[in-house]
C-alpha cells in the first residue's frame, strides 16, 4: 500500500500542493527539451535527405562550440595557447565557425560519404560513430579538452511570475530555437536547394536522374546540419559550459528522434519537449523513490516504451513493406 | 602450393560439412592452439598476460558475441558494456553468496543470466528494426549501468562501490583473484574463448546460423519461407547475451580482479562494436582478428607516441581516439567486411598460386 | 522430394479457394472483391496488366498481406489473419518478382534454409537442438547429411552443381531466379507461388525455366500458381487462367478462352 502511494499518489500531491516549483520543474525540463530538439533537428535534416543515420550530430555540436570558444579566445590551435591579439569579436566569430562548419561539410562529404557511398545502411552509421571519435579527438587536440566557458552575450538572471522564477536564458534559448525552426521551414518549402534537397530525401535515384546533384546535396545538408549543431552547441554551452560531456548529452537526441520519428521535423522538435519535460518530472518525483539519477536512462525507455506501439514514431510516415 | 585444396576430395556429405573442411585450415588451427596453450604460457610474461592476451580474450569473447547478433542476425546492438556488466556483477554475487560453486559455473551462470536479460531486452526486436533498435538497446546500456551503480545489493553494499572477486581454485589451482598466477588466469581466459569460439563456429554453420543468416539478409522473405522472426531473433540475443556475459564475467574474473559498473559504459559498447566491424560482421575468425587490433592499436600508438615521440600522455590519447576514428571510416570505406575477407581474399589468392589465371 | 504414383492428374479436389477478397493500403485499393479456386495439381496462371494487383494476390495467399475483406480457404480451413511463416508451414512457398535470395550465403546454404520449416517446434526441442548443433555431434550432425542430400537432389534437379558454394549476390539474374526456385522446392511445398519467374531472361533460359516447373508439377505433383507476362509461356505452361485488371478479375478460364475474351483484349490493348 505504501509503495503504491508513493509511486502514484504522493508525487501528483506534491505537484497539485506546490504548483510554483512544479512549474518550474516543467519549464526546467522544456529547456533541457529545446536543447535536446536542436541536436534533433540536425539528424532528422540528414537523415531525411542522406538517409545516413548520423551518430556525430552531438559531437558536431561540441566541435562547433569548442571552435567558437577557441576564436572568441584567439587561441592557436594545436598549441594550447592563446593570443588575446587573435582573439575574434563574437559575431565574426559566430561567422567565421558557421565557415568552419560548411568546410566541415565539404570535407565529409569528400573523406567520409563518397568513398561510402551505396554501402548499406549500417556501414554509412558505423562511419559516423568512427566520423565522432575523430571530431571529437581533433577537437581536443585544436582547442583543448578541458571545459570552457563560452559567454556569446544571451542575457542572463532571472524573473519571478506568480511565486515562478523564470530563466531569461531560457527564453532566449527557445525564441532562438524558433526562429531557426521557422528559417529551416521557409529553407525548404521556399528555395530552390531546399525543394532539391526534399526531392533526393524522397527518392535518390530518381533525383540523379532529373539532374539534381548528389555531391552538392549532401555538402549543403551536412552544412545546414552544421550550422544548426552551432546553434545547438552555442546554446548548450553557454549553459553548462563547453566540454566532453556535451555529446554525451547529444545521444539523448536519439530517443528523442525515435518519439518523433526519424524523417519529421515538427516531430523533432516535440519529441525533444516531450523527452526533456518527461525526463524532469521523473527525477523530481520518482527518481528519489529509487536513489535518483534516472535522468540517465529515463529518455531511453520511454523512447522503447514508445516503440513498442507506434513503431514509426509519432509523425512519421506508416512503413508499407513490400516485396 | 602450401594452401591447395586440391586433390582433397570428399566422398560424403559429412566430410564435406566438417566444421574446418580443408587440410590446411585444420592444421592452421592446430597451429594457433598449441601456440595458445603450449608456446604462449611458456614465454609470456607478467606484462604480456594482463596487458595483452587475457584482455585479448575476453575482448574476442565478447566480439564474438555481438557478431553474433550483428554480423550473423543483422541486430545493431549498443548496449554490449551492460550485458557485460551483468556477467561480472553476476559472477560477483554468485562467488560470495555462494561461495561453494566451482568458478566454472560461476562464470556459466553468469553467461546464462546474461541471457535472460538478453532476451528481455531483445523482445522489443520484434516490432522495431534496425536504428531504431540500436537506439532501443541504449536502453539497456544506460539502464543496467545505472542499476548497478544505485543498488547497493549488486555489490554486497561496498561503500566505494566497485566489486573484488574472491580467490577461487580449479582442481586445487588458484585462477583468480591478484593471489593466483597470470598464467592460470591466463588458462582459465583460454579454456572458455576456444570451447565457445568452437561451438559459435558450428552454430553459425548450422540450421540456427542459416535462419540467422536468413533474417539477416532479408527478414521478410525469411519469414516467408518459414522461418519465425521473434524465435530467432531471441536465440540470437539468448546466446550473443552469454557469450558476452561469459566475457564479462571473464574480464572480472581472469582479467581485472575489481570492477566499478563505470568499466562498463558505453565507450565499452563501441569499442566491441569497433572489434566486429574491424574484424568483419559475420565472422567467427574475424572476431579474434578485431579484438587483437584493438587491443593492440592503443598499446602500439601509447608506445610509439608517448614512448618514442615523447607526446603528453593527454595528446597522446586525443591523437588515439582521432586514429581510432579515422582507421573505422577507412576500414568501411576499403573493406567493410574488414580484416576477416582480407584473410579470406589472402587465402583465395594462395590457393591459386602462383597460377592466378 | 517424392514422385507421386500417377502424376499429373487434376482430381478436381480445390486446394486454395479465395473468395471476394478486397485490400487497400490506405485509400488506394489494390484488390477489389475477387474470387477463383486453384486445384490440386494444376497450373494456374494469374495474369493481368502492370498495376492489376497480382503480387498483392499471392502476398495476400500466403499471409503477408492481411486482406480487409473476403476468406481464404486453404485445405478446407478457413483463414482470417495469419501470418506468412505460418502459410510456409501449411506448405505454401513462394518465390518473388524481385529475387528475394539471401545474399550474403551460398547457393547450398540459401538451399538449405528452405528446410529450416522442417525443425522441430517448441522452445524446449528448439533450445535442445540448438545445443545438439552447437556440439555437432549424434543426431544433429546426421539431420544435417539428411537435409543435406534432400537440397542436393535440388540442385541435380535444377542442374546448379557447379554453383553450389557461389556467394548468390555474385549469381547472374537468370541463376538466382533458378536458386530461388530451388529454395521453394526446397520447402516441398503442396502449394508453390511464383511471381514472374521469367522475367528478364533469354529465350534459352526460359526454356529452362519452364521445363523444371512442369517437371515440378508432372514428377511431384506440386500445383503451381504463377505470374506471367509472357502469354506464350502462360498459354503452354498453365490449365487455367485468371485475368486481373485494377484489382478486379475480368476473367478466368482455360488459355483459349481467356485469349479469345473481349475484356482482356481491351485490357491489354488499353480500350477503354
Amino acid at each position: 500500500m505504501e509503495m503504491l502511494n508513493a509511486v502514484f499518489v504522493a508525487p501528483f500531491v506534491d505537484m497539485f500542493t506546490y504548483p510554483a516549483f512544479f512549474v518550474e520543474v516543467l519549464l526546467g525540463g522544456l529547456t533541457a527539451g529545446v536543447m535536446y530538439s536542436l541536436v534533433a533537428l540536425g539528424f532528422v535534416l540528414i537523415f531525411k535527405a542522406s538517409g545516413v543515420f548520423n551518430f556525430a550530430q552531438g559531437v558536431l555540436a561540441l566541435f562547433a562550440a569548442l571552435t567558437l570558444v577557441g576564436l572568441m579566445t584567439g587561441t592557436i590551435p594545436f598549441s594550447q595557447n592563446s593570443m588575446s591579439a587573435l582573439a575574434l569579436p563574437i559575431w565574426l566569430a559566430v561567422i567565421a565557425t558557421g565557415g568552419v562548419m560548411v568546410g566541415l561539410a565539404y570535407a565529409i562529404e569528400r573523406v567520409v560519404l563518397r568513398p561510402l557511398v551505396n554501402q548499406e545502411e549500417i556501414i554509412m552509421f558505423m562511419s559516423t560513430i568512427g566520423l565522432a571519435f575523430v571530431l571529437e579527438g581533433v577537437g581536443d587536440m585544436m582547442w583543448g579538452s578541458d571545459v570552457k566557458a563560452l559567454d556569446v552575450g544571451i542575457p542572463s538572471g532571472s524573473f519571478e511570475v506568480n511565486g515562478v522564477l523564470v530563466q531569461v536564458f531560457d527564453l532566449w534559448a527557445a525564441g532562438i530555437a524558433a526562429v531557426m525552426v521557422a528559417f529551416l521551414a521557409v529553407f525548404f518549402q521556399k528555395t530552390k536547394i531546399g525543394r532539391a534537397l526534399r526531392a533526393v530525401a524522397d527518392d535518390h535515384q530518381a533525383a540523379l536522374s532529373v539532374g539534381i546533384p548528389l555531391k552538392t546535396i549532401w555538402v549543403a545538408v551536412w552544412s545546414v546540419a552544421g550550422l544548426v549543431a552551432l546553434v545547438a552547441g552555442i546554446m548548450w554551452g553557454s549553459k553548462s559550459g563547453v566540454q566532453f560531456s556535451l555529446s554525451l548529452i547529444a545521444l539523448k537526441a536519439l530517443p528523442v528522434l525515435i518519439l518523433g520519428g526519424f524523417t519529421s521535423i515538427p516531430g523533432a522538435i516535440i519529441g525533444g519537449l516531450i523527452i526533456g519535460v518527461g525526463e524532469k518530472v521523473a527525477e523530481v518525483y520518482w527518481g528519489p523513490l529509487v536513489n535518483g539519477a534516472i535522468e540517465n536512462w529515463f529518455a531511453y525507455v520511454l523512447a522503447l516504451l514508445f516503440l513498442m506501439f507506434r513503431p514509426q514514431g509519432l509523425f512519421g510516415e506508416k512503413i508499407i513493406e513490400r516485396i | 602450393m602450401l594452401y591447395r585444396e586440391t586433390g582433397q576430395f570428399k566422398t560424403s556429405y559429412s566430410a564435406d560439412q566438417a566444421i574446418f573442411p580443408i587440410f590446411q585450415d585444420r592444421m592452421f588451427i592446430l597451429g594457433w592452439l598449441i601456440v595458445a596453450f603450449i608456446a604462449v604460457p611458456l614465454m609470456a610474461s607478467e606484462y604480456w598476460f594482463q596487458i595483452i592476451l587475457i584482455p585479448f580474450l575476453v575482448f574476442s569473447l565478447a566480439t564474438l558475441g555481438l557478431n553474433i547478433l550483428v554480423g550473423y542476425c543483422g541486430q545493431i546492438s549498443l548496449g554490449t558494456g551492460g550485458f557485460m556488466a551483468v556477467g561480472a556483477f553476476s559472477a560477483y554475487k554468485l562467488a560470495t553468496n555462494v561461495p561453494e560453486l566451482n568458478i566454472i559455473f560461476v562464470i556459466l551462470i553468469s553467461g546464462l543470466i546474461t541471457a535472460l536479460v538478453g532476451i528481455l531486452f531483445g523482445l522489443p526486436s520484434l516490432r522495431i528494426k534496425g536504428f531504431y533498435l540500436a537506439v532501443a538497446t541504449l536502453a539497456a546500456q544506460f539502464f543496467l549501468i545505472w542499476m548497478f551503480n544505485k543498488f547497493g545489493w549488486f555489490v554486497n553494499y561496498s561503500p566505494s562501490g566497485s566489486i573484488a572477486i574472491p580467490p577461487m581454485e580449479i582442481f586445487g589451482v588458484m585462477v583468480t583473484s591478484a593471489k593466483a598466477d597470470p598464467v592460470a588466469r591466463y588458462y582459465l581466459a583460454l579454456g572458455f574463448t576456444v570451447v565457445l569460439a568452437l561451438l559459435a563456429k558450428n552454430l553459425v554453420r548450422g540450421p540456427t546460423g542459416r535462419a540467422w543468416m536468413a533474417i539477416r539478409d532479408m527478414d521478410i522473405a525469411a519469414e516467408i519461407i518459414g522461418i519465425k522472426p521473434l524465435a530467432t531473433k531471441l536465440k540470437a540475443f539468448a546466446v550473443s547475451s552469454f557469450f558476452i556475459g561469459v566475457a564479462g564475467a571473464l574480464y572480472f574474473s581472469a582479467w581485472s580482479g575489481t570492477a566499478e559498473s563505470d568499466a562498463f559504459d558505453i565507450n565499452l559498447s563501441f569499442n566491441i562494436l569497433f572489434m566486429v566491424i574491424i574484424g568483419g560482421l559475420g565472422s567467427v575468425v574475424g572476431s579474434f582478428m578485431g579484438a587483437a587490433f584493438i587491443v593492440l592499436l592503443p598499446i602500439f600508438l601509447t608506445n610509439l607516441f608517448v614512448g618514442e615521440l615523447g607526446f603528453s600522455a593527454l595528446t597522446a590519447k586525443h591523437l588515439e581516439i582521432t586514429i581510432f576514428g579515422a582507421l573505422i571510416i577507412f576500414f568501411l570505406a576499403v573493406e567493410p567486411h574488414g580484416l576477416a575477407r582480407m584473410w579470406q581474399v589472402t587465402k583465395e589468392k594462395l590457393r591459386i598460386w602462383p597460377f592466378p589465371h | 522430394m517424392s514422385a507421386v504414383e500417377n502424376p499429373r492428374q487434376i482430381s478436381g479436389e480445390v486446394l486454395l479457394n479465395v473468395e471476394d477478397i478486397s485490400l487497400s493500403f490506405g485509400g488506394v485499393k489494390a484488390i477489389r472483391g475477387v474470387s477463383f479456386n486453384i486445384l490440386k495439381g494444376e497450373i494456374r496462371a494469374i495474369i493481368g496488366p502492370n498495376g492489376a494487383g497480382k503480387t498483392s494476390m499471392l502476398n495476400v495467399i500466403n499471409g503477408f498481406y492481411h486482406p480487409q475483406e473476403g476468406k481464404i480457404t486453404y485445405k478446407g480451413e478457413t483463414r482470417s489473419k495469419m501470418r506468412s511463416h505460418v502459410a510456409a508451414k501449411q506448405g505454401i512457398a513462394r518465390t518473388f518478382q524481385n529475387v528475394a535470395l539471401f545474399k550474403g550465403m551460398s547457393t547450398l546454404d540459401n538451399l538449405m534454409t528452405g528446410r529450416l520449416l522442417k525443425q522441430r517446434e517448441g522452445i524446449l526441442q528448439q533450445t535442445v537442438d540448438m545445443l545438439l548443433h552447437a556440439v555437432y555431434l549424434g543426431p544433429a550432425k546426421r539431420q544435417e547429411v539428411v537435409e543435406r542430400k534432400v537440397v542436393e537432389e535440388i540442385i541435380d534437379f535444377l542442374e546448379i552443381e557447379a554453383i553450389r558454394k557461389t556467394p548468390v549476390g555474385r549469381l547472374p539474374y537468370g541463376l538466382q531466379k533458378r536458386v530461388e526456385l530451388g529454395r521453394a522446392i526446397a520447402m516441398e511445398p503442396e502449394l508453390l507461388l511464383l511471381d514472374e519467374p521469367m522475367a528478364g531472361m533469354n529465350l534459352e533460359e526460359k526454356g529452362d525455366m519452364s521445363r523444371f516447373i512442369i517437371d515440378l508439377n508432372d514428377q511431384y505433383g506440386t500445383t503451381i500458381a504463377l505470374i506471367e507476362h509472357d502469354m506464350g509461356v502462360v498459354m503452354d505452361l498453365s490449365d487455367r487462367v485468371v485475368v486481373l485488371n485494377y484489382g478486379e478479375k475480368i476473367a478466368d478460364g482455360t488459355p483459349n478462352e481467356v485469349s479469345a475474351n473481349q475484356d482482356v483484349i481491351d485490357a491489354y490493348l488499353g480500350v477503354s
